[in-house]
């Protein structure tokens, strides 16, 4: 079973949520975008997105831009992010970690070689933003050939006659963009969440995770009591910006409390 | 001619919006669903003897076509070998070739019930387009430009905002066009309901290279009629500037099938191949931004580079995918011009014709005071004159360290 499925499954014993926690690799720095990483589980995140800087991140909003320029002045490769798996890898053998970014470094770097490289340092799942399933299909093989899981984002303009173009190439997890928009700006509410969650799962049994906009450990507990899984992302990133590791593990620590205890 | 079955280089794309490898959809899942509808709505316009009514209706009486195909007899005299013929796109209605695309998007956004337009502007040329077809239409218009751009195109930006569209400078990167068609994006991915995403290039996601294009053939469909009416004959070779590529792309697709003529795609050379510059063919290699897969400039981890160029509406980093396709069959032949070749082109055109071409158009000419010298008299050169160059001025003045303009 991989890390993926293994993780859902216990969440799933257990009648709770999974939190997932984004950050950028190599924001603000190397070494402290690491240390974060490192004790993020610890924290209190089940399954960690770890986002690969680009220059043109054209569907993320201002904090998640920031993040990837940071990261890059301070000389972040896709190497680099391989790298900051392994070291992770090196303390826990458990948490997942899904890459998230854009194509042009993954294709620049080669798919086939980027596949093999990233299963061998540990990494479990992949999100590609530009990457829809019409033109997915040249990453997807070599992910799945090295074991990797290629997650689709769908988002609320995806109706009932797309979701199956969509969920037919999916693996691991569903992520649900929950509002029609960038990164980091406007909130679902949790009736529109519990809406599409049950849309979504009336197409697929894979778990749904939901994301962009949650920002508050009340909005991430509201999710949770409908997905499988809630995202933050952009929260989290603006506390990273301030360079503070224990900023930021004491709010995924509180979003985790959220989460953990939204069913009860 | 008699090869019926000959493959045609003006099939493209495919179902999928691909040129061989280029082209394609890489968008984000929110705006997939969009983009398929503008295919789908673009397939049903293009068919339909309304609409196509309409945009030449709108084309003739209100953009001001056809634009004549002009003989430039003291260019040709100096030049001492071609006779060089400019199409003179400088003369539609806002003053470049970027009317003629807006006029058929503007009528599909209207035909989708759209009510609010956005685009992307380096020099300000699609901008203004836009703004003129949304005040024209009645339709909301918000134009994204790089606030580097706004500084260098004033005037062009004040046009926009009297014909009513607002304005929003956009300061990611480096403040160019890039950055304006990543902020597009952006917003239309936040109001994907009431929006329609108007592309001033050959760029972007299917069915965006292909319908730009279509719209943009008019340029070279004329150029035959016009030629064959004063020469006789085809032209013998074509030359025009290409950033995103649309010009060039709508002069040359009627063309392609006829392989006797030589095609010329001219990049912005900046400083100089060997330092910055926005020649994505001559400098950059294949990759994924902005909905396509085309040739772009970026460094060996993938991240992408900016362009540099005197003319904000050349320096892009990308370029059509369907100008990277015809690069890899060797159709056409893609060459350079730098800064200061473009400025020179750009005065001299000036002096000796009474004409005052855009920046982006001088690349074009600067170009052809190469190749033309080389060339027989009797060889036809058409070079598109793209737009014209009032809105360069200021650039221009500065540049040569004159004062009294701005």
């Amino acid at each position: 079973m991989s890390r993926l499925s293994q993780r859902f499954a216990d969440l799933k014993a257990q009648n709770r949520a999974a939190l997932v926690v984004f950050t950028t690799a190599g924001d603000p720095s190397a070494s402290v975008s690491q240390a974060i990483l490192n004790g993020l589980p610890e924290a209190g995140a089940d399954i960690i997105e770890l986002g690969m800087p680009f220059t043109d991140a054209m569907a993320d909003g201002p904090a998640i831009q920031e993040a990837s320029k940071r990261a890059l002045a301070g000389g972040m490769t896709l190497q680099g992010v391989l790298e900051m798996a392994r070291n992770f890898r090196q303390t826990d053998q458990a948490t997942p970690i899904v890459l998230m970014g854009y194509y042009n470094p993954v294709y620049i770097y080669g798919p086939e070689r980027f596949a093999q490289e990233a299963a061998k340092a540990g990494v479990d799942g992949m999100i590609v933003v530009d990457l829809p399933p019409e033109e997915a299909d040249e990453l997807l093989a070599p992910l799945s050939r090295s074991g990797i899981d290629f997650i689709f984002l769908t988002a609320p303009t995806t109706d009932d006659d797309r979701l199956p173009v969509v969920l037919n190439k999916a693996s691991g997890f569903v992520y649900y963009v929950s509002i029609t928009g960038i990164t980091g700006t406007v909130s679902a509410s949790e009736a529109a969440v519990g809406e599409a969650v049950k849309r979504l799962k009336s197409h697929t049994q894979l778990p749904v995770a939901v994301g962009f906009g949650i920002k508050t450990p009340e909005q991430a507990a509201a999710v949770a009591r409908h997905a499988d899984a809630a995202v933050v992302g952009s929260a989290v990133v603006e506390r990273v910006a301030k360079g503070d590791v224990k900023l930021v593990h004491d709010f995924v620590a509180e979003l985790a409390k959220g989460v953990r205890t939204a069913r009860k | 001619m008699s090869e019926i079955l000959k493959n045609s280089l003006r099939s493209g794309p495919d179902a999928s919006g691909h040129f061989g490898i280029f082209g394609g959809r890489f968008v984000a899942e929110t705006l997939m669903p969009l983009i398929l509808s503008v295919e789908k709505a673009y397939g049903e316009a293009r068919r339909d003897p309304a609409f196509t009514g309409e945009l030449s209706h709108l084309l003739t009486h209100y953009v001001g076509r056809p634009s004549p195909l002009y003989f430039a007899k003291r260019l040709s005299e100096q030049f001492g070998g071609a006779k060089v013929f400019l199409k003179r796109e400088d003369l539609n209605h806002t003053g470049a070739h970027k009317i003629n695309n807006c006029m058929g998007q503007i009528l599909l956004a209207k035909r989708m019930g759209k009510k609010r337009i956005i685009a992307e502007t380096g020099a300000g040329q699609h901008g203004v387009a836009t703004a003129t077809a949304c005040a024209l239409m009645g339709l909301d218009c918000c134009i994204f430009m790089g606030a580097t751009d706004i500084e260098r195109q004033a005037p062009n930006v004040y046009r926009m905002k009297l014909l009513g569209a607002e304005v929003r400078p956009v300061t990611a990167g480096a403040g160019t066009l890039k950055d304006a068609m990543n902020e597009a994006l952006r917003d239309w991915v936040a109001r994907v309901e009431d929006t329609y995403y108007l592309i001033g290039t050959v760029a972007g996601p299917h069915p965006y290279p292909a319908m730009v294009r279509d719209f943009q053939c008019v340029i070279g469909l004329e150029t035959k009629e016009q030629m064959k009416a004063q020469e006789g004959r085809m032209p013998d070779s074509l030359v025009a500037c290409i950033g995103g590529g649309s010009n060039a792309m709508g002069l040359f697709h009627p063309f392609l099938d006829d392989g006797t003529i030589a095609i010329y795609g001219v990049e912005a050379a900046g400083h100089g191949l060997d330092k910055e510059h926005a020649a994505s063919l001559a400098g950059g290699r294949p990759g994924v931004l902005h909905g396509n897969r085309t040739y772009l400039l970026m460094n060996e981890d993938g991240q992408i580079e900016e362009g540099h160029s005197i003319s904000a509406g050349l320096d892009y980093p990308g370029i059509g995918p369907e100008h990277s396709w015809l690069k890899e069959t060797g159709r056409v032949t893609y060459v350079s011009a730098t800064d200061e070749e473009a400025l020179d082109a750009f005065v001299n055109l000036t002096r000796l014709e009474g004409i005052i071409p855009a920046l982006e158009s001088a690349h074009a000419l600067a170009y052809a005071a190469k190749l033309a010298p080389t060339l027989p008299k009797d060889h036809l050169m058409v070079v598109n004159l793209s737009g014209r160059g009032d809105k360069d001025i200021a650039t221009v003045a500065k540049f040569r360290g004159e004062g009294g303009v701005g």
